[in-house]
Parts: C-alpha cells; sequence; structure tokens
C-alpha cells in the first residue's frame, strides 16, 4: 500500500468535487440569495483539505488495481462527508438541524439514492436545491469517471479506479482503446442526454431552473426533486412522459448509447439481450400495475397514467413520485419495489442488482436443470451469442449471494436499532441499498423522522449499493491489507 | 484439359483418382513426400514436391500451362494465395478453391478478379452437411439432390414391399397419384441397373432413383415405401467441423443432441451452439446411447472423422432402435461393404466434392453434376445452346435423340418452369436437361451431343 498515493489521488478527487461548488454559488448569485457565504467556505474548506492531501503525495508512484478499491471509497466517504459542508448547521446553514441529517442528504445524493430528510423543498434557497440535484447527477456517471475523463495524470491507475466504480459485473470493456478517451465519451454522452432531457422539460412546461435540476436528478437515477410533490407538482402529462422516457434510456448500458451515437442507428439497442429484458420487464411491471390499480378506484382516479410513472420511476431505481403509491393496494408497492431489485442495466445510471446479473443467474439456473437432465452434457451461459465465462457466472453469483446476506443482515439491524415496522424497515433497506429513494409506510415520504444511528446505517446501506458491495467489502478483508 | 490440383488429402487424393481415370492430364503438388509417392505408384499422374502457394513451386508444376487449379490443401490461407499467385503469374483461367471458414464466406464480392481471384468455392463440410439437411427432410430418402436452383430434384430411394406400386407397372403411378409428374430415371436391382420404362414392374428391394419437381418429391416416395412420420429427434455423432455445422443448420428446426468425446471439441462446440445438446462421450458407448434416449432417436448422423466409429456407432444405434441411420464413410471400400448391410445412408464426402469439380471439367455447358454411387453413375444438369442447325438437340423430340445406353432424361426446365420428361417433349435452346447415366463410361457420347457445333455456322 502507498498511502501518500491513494490519499494523493483522493485530495486531487475532492480538489475536483470542490471546483464543482462554484456552480451553486453562482445559482445564488443570480437568485441574490443569502447561501453565498455558506458554499463559499465549503468551497475553501474542500479544497484546503484536498490541496494538502495532494502535496503529501510528492513522488508520482502508479496507482495499483488493489489500491483502486480504497481511493474509490475513500472518494465517495470524503465526497459524501464535504458535500455534507453547505447543508449542515456546522458553516451556519440553517437547512438541517444536525450533521447527521446533512450527511444522509449528501450521500444520498452523491449515490443517486434521492432519499430524503428534508421538506419544505419549494422554499428552500434555489442554489440549496441546484446543489442537491447537482450531487446526484456526478454522483450518476460517477465523479471519478470524470476525473479520469479530465486528469491525465491519474494514467494507468485510472483503469483501475473506473473500474472499482463502474457497475455491472463486465467492467473492461473499454469504448476506446484508451481509458481517458473512454470515459471522455462516456461523459459527453451523458453530458448530450442531460442536455436533450433538459431541453425536452422545458418544452413540456417547466422554468429553466426546474428543468435543469431535474435533468440532472432524471437522467442520474437519482430522483431528488425541486418540490416536496415531486413530479406531481407539475401534474403535467407531457412533463411525466419526458421523465419516463428519459428514465428507461438513462437505465441503458452506456455504451450502448455510444454505439448507437456512433452508428447513428438504433440497432445496438435491440440487438441487446439485456436491454429487451430490461424493456420486458418495464412494460410488463407497468401493465401489471395498471391493471391492478385500474381495479381499485379509491387508490387512484388516473389509473394508467399513475402506474405507468411509477412503475419505471421506482423499477429504474429513480424514485419520483406523482402520487402516494406506497398507499397502493399492498401488491403493487411490493412489486414495484421487487422490480427495483432487479434495476436496470450493467453500465448505466441505475441501481439495483442490475439486469444482467438477474439474467445470468436465471439462465445458471436452467443450467443446472439441464445438467440433471444430461449428466454428460456440456453447458455453457450466453448472452445473446456472446459467450460468458465461467469466471463470471461465479463473480456473479457470489455477488448475488453477498447482496442478499447484507439486505437481510441490514434489514435486521435496522430493525434492532430504529422502531420501525417491518414493511418501513424492509423498504428503507431494499429503498437505499437498490439507490431508489422513497420507501414504504413511514418511509415513504422522507426519513426525517428516523434516529441518528438509522440515518447512518441507510448511508452504508447506499454506498453498498452503489459501489457494488464488492469495492467496499473487499477492504474489511485481513488480506487486502497485508502487503 | 490440364489440372492441376494443390495439397492431395483425402479430397484431392480422390480427385486425381477420379480425373486421371476420365483422361484429364492431372498434376498434384503436396509437401508431403511419402504421400506424393504412394499416389505416383498407383496411378498416372504427375507429382511436384513443394510448397503449394509459392510461384516456383507452381511454376515447376506448369502452372502457366495449366487449364484448372483445385486448391485443397489443408489451408485456407495457402488455397487463397495459391490462386491470387496463379491468377496473377500465369493467368491460369480457372481457379477452384477450397474455403472451409465461413466467416470467408461473407456473400461479399470479395472472391472475385479483382479482389481474390477464386472461381468456384468448395466446402466439402457444407456440401454434406446440405445432403445430410436434405435427408433429414425426406425421411426414407436415400439421396435428395438439386437441379434448378432446388426446383427439380433427384431422389433416390430403396422401395419395401409395403409400397404401393411395389409389385406393379411403372404406369400406374398414373392412376395412383394422377396430380403428379415424376420420372422413374433408373432402376438398381441387385447392383445392376435396369433402364425403367412405362411396363417396368418395381420390386422389392429395388433401388429406384426419380425425378421430380421438389414439392412432390414425399408424394412420389409414399409409392415406394410406407408413409414416414417427418423426423423431430436428431442425434450427431461428432462434433468436429462437420457435425457442428450440420447440427448449427438444422439446430432450429430439430431437437438435436451432439455427442463428442474430446472434452476440447465439445466445449467449443457447446459455445458455438445455441439450442443443440453437447454431450461429452463416446458415441459407441451403449450406456450412453441408451441414457441419452437413443430409441426415441428418429435419426442418428455418425459424422466423426473416423470411418471405424462412423460404422460401429450407426449399427450400435440401429440396434438400439434409431429409425434413421446415416453414415459418413471416406474410404470407398467400407462404402460398398455397407451398402447391403445395416446402415440406411452412406455419404461420402470426397464423393460430394467430386461433384462440384466435375461441374466444371465437362465439355458441354453443364449447370450441376452430381456423382452417383461411388462414381459410377452420374445425374447431370446440361444447358441446351444453338439452333436446329448447330445444334443436334434443339427441335428434336425426346425419343429421336438417339440417347447412349443407360441414359434417361429426367426433366426439362423451360423459363423456370419444370417439364417432366415424355417421349414427346420437344427440346428448345436454353432448356436445362436433365440427365441420368447408369454407366459413366458414356459420358463423351453424352457431351458430344450436347455441344454446339460452330461447323455449321
Amino acid at each position: 500500500m502507498h498511502l501518500n498515493v491513494i490519499l494523493g489521488v483522493t485530495g486531487t478527487l475532492l480538489m475536483l468535487f470542490s471546483l464543482t461548488l462554484l456552480m451553486p454559488i453562482l445559482v445564488a448569485v443570480i437568485y441574490a440569495e443569502n447561501t453565498v457565504p455558506t458554499f463559499s467556505m465549503a468551497f475553501a474548506i474542500t479544497l484546503g483539505v484536498g490541496f494538502v492531501l495532494w502535496w503529501l503525495k510528492r513522488d508520482g508512484v502508479e496507482l495499483r488495481s488493489r489500491e483502486g478499491f480504497l481511493v474509490t471509497v475513500l472518494a465517495y466517504l470524503g465526497l459524501g462527508l464535504f458535500g455534507a459542508l453547505p447543508l449542515a448547521p456546522l458553516l451556519g446553514s440553517s437547512i438541517t438541524e444536525n450533521f447527521t441529517d446533512a450527511a444522509f442528504e449528501s450521500f444520498s445524493g452523491i449515490t443517486t439514492t434521492g432519499a430524503t430528510v428534508l421538506t419544505g423543498l419549494d422554499a428552500l434557497p434555489r442554489s440549496i436545491l441546484f446543489y442537491r440535484a447537482q450531487l446526484q447527477w456526478l454522483g450518476g456517471m460517477g465523479i471519478i469517471v470524470l476525473a479520469v475523463a479530465i486528469l491525465p495524470m491519474l494514467g494507468i491507475g485510472g483503469m483501475q479506479l473506473y473500474r472499482a466504480e463502474t457497475p455491472g459485473p463486465v467492467k473492461d470493456t473499454k469504448l476506446k482503446p484508451r481509458i481517458t478517451e473512454t470515459a471522455k465519451s462516456l461523459w459527453y454522452i451523458y453530458l448530450g442526454i442531460t442536455v436533450a432531457c433538459a431541453t425536452s422539460y422545458c418544452v413540456a412546461g417547466m422554468d429553466v431552473f426546474d428543468a435543469i435540476c431535474h435533468a440532472f436528478s432524471t437522467v442520474a437515477i437519482g430522483g431528488f426533486s425541486t418540490h416536496d410533490a415531486s413530479l406531481g407538482f407539475f401534474d403535467n402529462a407531457a412533463i411525466e412522459g419526458v421523465a419516463i422516457f428519459f428514465m428507461v434510456l438513462a437505465g441503458i448500458n452506456f455504451s450502448l448509447h455510444f454505439g448507437v451515437f456512433q452508428q447513428r442507428r438504433l440497432t445496438p439497442y435491440f440487438r441487446d439481450i439485456e436491454v429487451r429484458l430490461y424493456l420486458v420487464i418495464l412494460v410488463v411491471v407497468a401493465l401489471g400495475a395498471a391493471w391492478i390499480l385500474s381495479a381499485y378506484p379509491e387508490a387512484s382516479t388516473r389509473p394508467i397514467r399513475d402506474a405507468l410513472f411509477q412503475a419505471v420511476s421506482i423499477a429504474t431505481t429513480t424514485g419520483f413520485t406523482t402520487a402516494n403509491f406506497s398507499t397502493w393496494p399492498s401488491v403493487i408497492p411490493f412489486l414495484l419495489l421487487f422490480a427495483a431489485f432487479a434495476g436496470g442495466c450493467a453500465g448505466s445510471t441505475a441501481g439495483g442488482i442490475k439486469i444482467y446479473r438477474v439474467l445470468l443467474i436465471f439462465r445458471q439456473g436452467l443450467r443446472e436443470m439441464r445438467r440433471l437432465v444430461h449428466p454428460n452434457g456440456i453447458f455453457h451461459i450466453k448472452m445473446g451469442h456472446q459467450l460468458v465465462s465461467d469466471r463470471v457466472v461465479d463473480a456473479v453469483w457470489g455477488f448475488f449471494a453477498v447482496y442478499l446476506m447484507f439486505f437481510v443482515g441490514l434489514l435486521c439491524a435496522l430493525l434492532a436499532i430504529s422502531d420501525l415496522d417491518f414493511v418501513s424497515a424492509f423498504s428503507a433497506i431494499g429503498a437505499c441499498l437498490n439507490n431508489l429513494g422513497p420507501g414504504l409506510g413511514d418511509v415513504a415520504l422522507s426519513y426525517q423522522a428516523l434516529s441518528a444511528s438509522s440515518k447512518w446505517l441507510l448511508v452504508i446501506a447506499m454506498l453498498l449499493g452503489r459501489l457494488e458491495i464488492f469495492t467496499l467489502l473487499v477492504l474489511l478483508t485481513p488480506d487486502y491489507w497485508r502487503s | 484439359m490440364k489440372i492441376l490440383i494443390l495439397g492431395v488429402g483425402k479430397v484431392g487424393g480422390t480427385l486425381a483418382e477420379h480425373l486421371a481415370g476420365e483422361s484429364f492430364d492431372v498434376t498434384v503438388v503436396d509437401l508431403n513426400e511419402h504421400r506424393l509417392r504412394e499416389l505416383r505408384d498407383r496411378l498416372d499422374i504427375r507429382t511436384v514436391h513443394g510448397h503449394a502457394s509459392q510461384p516456383d513451386v507452381l511454376q515447376r508444376a506448369d502452372a502457366d500451362d495449366a487449364d484448372m487449379l483445385i486448391a485443397v490443401t489443408g489451408s485456407d490461407e495457402v488455397n487463397m494465395v495459391a490462386c491470387q499467385v496463379s491468377y496473377s503469374l500465369f493467368k491460369t483461367p480457372m481457379k477452384i478453391a477450397r474455403i472451409r471458414a465461413s466467416a470467408y464466406l461473407t456473400g461479399s464480392d470479395f472472391f472475385t478478379q479483382d479482389h481474390m481471384p477464386i472461381d468456384v468455392l468448395i466446402n466439402p463440410e457444407q456440401v454434406v452437411t446440405d445432403q445430410i439437411k436434405q435427408l433429414l427432410q425426406h425421411p426414407g430418402a436415400l439421396q435428395v439432390l438439386d437441379f434448378a436452383d432446388g426446383r427439380v430434384q433427384l431422389a433416390a430411394m430403396r422401395a419395401y414391399p409395403d409400397g404401393r406400386l411395389v409389385g406393379q407397372q411403372i404406369i400406374a403411378l398414373r392412376d395412383h397419384i394422377p396430380n403428379v409428374e415424376t420420372r422413374v430415371a433408373a432402376i438398381f436391382r441387385r447392383g445392376q441397373p435396369i433402364t425403367p420404362r412405362w411396363d417396368t414392374v418395381v420390386e422389392a428391394e429395388d433401388e429406384v432413383f426419380f425425378v421430380a419437381a421438389a414439392e412432390n418429391i414425399s408424394a412420389v416416395m409414399e409409392e415406394f415405401r410406407h408413409v414416414e412420420k417427418p423426423f423431430k429427434r436428431v442425434m450427431i455423432a461428432g462434433g468436429g467441423n462437420i457435425g457442428e455445422a450440420l447440427a448449427r443448420s438444422i439446430e432450429s428446426s430439430f431437437s438435436v443432441k451432439v455427442l463428442e468425446f474430446s472434452e476440447e471439441r465439445a466445449d467449443a462446440a457447446a459455445q458455438r451452439l445455441d439450442s443443440s445438446v453437447v454431450i461429452l462421450g463416446d458415441a459407441t458407448d451403449r450406456d450412453l446411447l441408451i441414457q441419452e434416449n437413443i430409441e426415441r432417436t428418429d435419426a442418428f448422423c455418425a459424422v466423426t472423422n473416423d470411418d471405424e466409429v462412423n460404422i460401429m456407432s450407426s449399427m450400435l444405434a440401429k440396434q438400439l432402435g434409431v429409425r434413421q441411420v446415416m453414415t459418413l464413410i471416406g474410404k470407398p471400400a467400407y462404402v460398398d461393404l455397407m451398402h447391403e448391410g445395416s446402415i440406411d445412408v452412406a455419404i461420402s464426402p470426397q464423393l460430394a466434392t467430386t461433384s462440384t469439380i466435375l461441374t466444371h471439367v465437362r465439355r458441354a455447358d453443364v449447370a450441376r453434376v452430381h456423382s452417383l454411387r461411388r462414381g459410377a453413375a452420374e445425374a447431370m444438369e446440361a444447358v441446351v445452346h444453338g439452333n436446329d442447325r448447330s445444334s443436334k438437340v434443339v427441335g428434336r423430340r425426346l425419343i429421336d435423340l438417339g440417347l447412349p445406353e443407360g441414359t434417361t432424361i429426367g426433366a426439362l426446365v423451360r423459363n423456370n418452369k419444370v417439364l417432366i420428361a415424355h417421349d414427346e417433349l420437344q427440346i428448345e435452346s436454353e432448356d436445362h436437361v436433365i440427365l441420368f447415366l447408369t454407366d459413366k463410361t458414356r459420358i463423351g457420347a453424352v457431351e458430344r451431343l450436347f455441344q454446339v457445333n460452330f461447323n455449321f455456322f
């Protein structure tokens, strides 16, 4: 372990992050808000700490594969904690009452979860609202991928970082020969989709500020809104349509977007088995929810529209709401929550286990059955026409098992330290681990009522979800620290 | 005609033998001196030792004088380069190459004079795969061959006592299936050819060749043996080149199992096949066959590269209750042995390739040749050119043609329409004539008949 290198890279990432604080300051200036000193202080502190860490690095040793995990975890911890500064009472902000709430909000943003402890959003300063949305946007494609894209000094180590942050089981596919170019392409696409999304929101009837904020949290599959009623505030079918379209789009593997952009044809989407299954699951869940909901006229006055929007928003792990779906007939909230466990495609900004892994595990189950029928048969698992090596299958199995174990473990822990009922606790862990956001029961609207320890537990769940467990878990093994 | 054969493996050797037997001047090139000496001792051919694609070796083999070059070495790349070299340096007019890797056969205009100058591509695995596929689609047939782009087919089958026509004159066909036109082209009774006429009585155990439009083949087949249910379950012994290609081409329409005993190859085949089940094991392992439900399997195709394994596993499968076995047999001696035995269909990869090549060495304009019965008989599709003065056949009725002994005309294809042959039919220019020769020694007479005679101009 080269601790100084690790701290140096982390410092670099903090400095990069501090620069993004200039945007909310600009917003505060434009709208003449009194948040400028808070943001400025947060900017100065983050930049200062980052600079000290970077200065400690001095010698130019390369980052090793193993060290990438530590850097990624440190970066997310650092971003979450320093990102809490503008929201915390520490620097004079009156947005939250204590640092725990500020950190919860900040981690929820940077992991694109979208769970919130804030109420009365409509009355908050716009710079704060913009800052929350921007946190999600940075977390969506990943600040580390951004750093790899624009900071060439990360060099080869960039690949290790990229691998540790990017979601999905197959991480070695580069779009371009160089990792820097790959990261750049991803960010260009991300930026392009965000701009398209913001423009569409504008056209559909949002004002420019809301359009930009919502575009940030839509494309990042985050779920922060600028209004307490979330997208329901607008009560506008066109806006909901735009949101559905871009949520579905952001849940697709970004390397496919790259392929589509390069070939100027839509075929890469439809040739990809994961996307096909993803779309089928979305359609089935949405139609199923709409069908059930229309049988309960007292639950919703416009079942089709509400169910469609809610299904896409929850199943992609975004977490926007237009109706309080947690009060719908209980099968629908659970159906949507379980769909969120599957989540979006690998390599997208969505959370959850990822469709690719779910499909792989399903195929693996089929393979075991075929092996029973043909004891001497040789069977391979394929995705489309692409062979999946047993190494990947093992990794996915391991991931799946550990994911479920963590879910159960965290659920027990939350039940132990809070007085939440089972449904609320179950949905809270599910919503945070899958980076979804809103839960059911007591946590349907806000996580404010939870105790500080419960909130920190959920922060751990969010981080585990965003870093796909292993990146975080590997740091807890003794082997990792032995040299 | 001077023919240069590059590479004398199984296919090259059989080709050399066939072509030398047909009065062509054959030169073969190979790296294996031992194999060359063995061929030189047995056949009247010239041999050149060396690397087939190198200009100096081709020079020694008189490539500049050759009319046709056939590149059938084991390597696709050597075959391609040899064709390029002989085109660029020696201007060889006709170049035939074996290309196995399907990745090269993309259907683009890669194999043209400007890029890779190969006139005819042959792929024995493909030909064998197509043959077996045809047989799987026509249960009970021994052979089904395409003419005129598949519009006309020649089918061979054995007559069984439960067939409606067996024990009756051929003319009874008109009463049994009045709407179906067909022509019985040849009958082999106890291995001897007899020229069928309308009053010939079909006997059980006769091997019958008939010509019909593709859609009528099944209807005619019912006349010679009890109608077979379509095949569904197919087991393929051998997961090598042919086995894998066969499985891939039929796995969408049949339920396929592939047996392969090499772990490496089984693994590779399993990786590339989709719905086929690849089973690691020996095709001659009785317990394995039983475990994989051999008795409920419709067809068993033995296509390993080992004749003995193919024959033994086929006999075992037949004994265990498979409806039909098809066996790939390379050695001609084994084919003779097996035809009387318990194997339903013997398929020879060399014969299949030879047919393709013969199509291009015939003197008349020939669109398709199929070599039959180990090369003793031949079916060909000749194209008629010229007018009633320059051609010996244009404007004549079939009965007046004066065909050599043992030769029958099965059908004509005129402007994409199939005309089943009868005595009064007149031949016109540009007709495609499908002929059947029970005796290949008469091939010269048939060729002369269909050649355009320029003296009349």
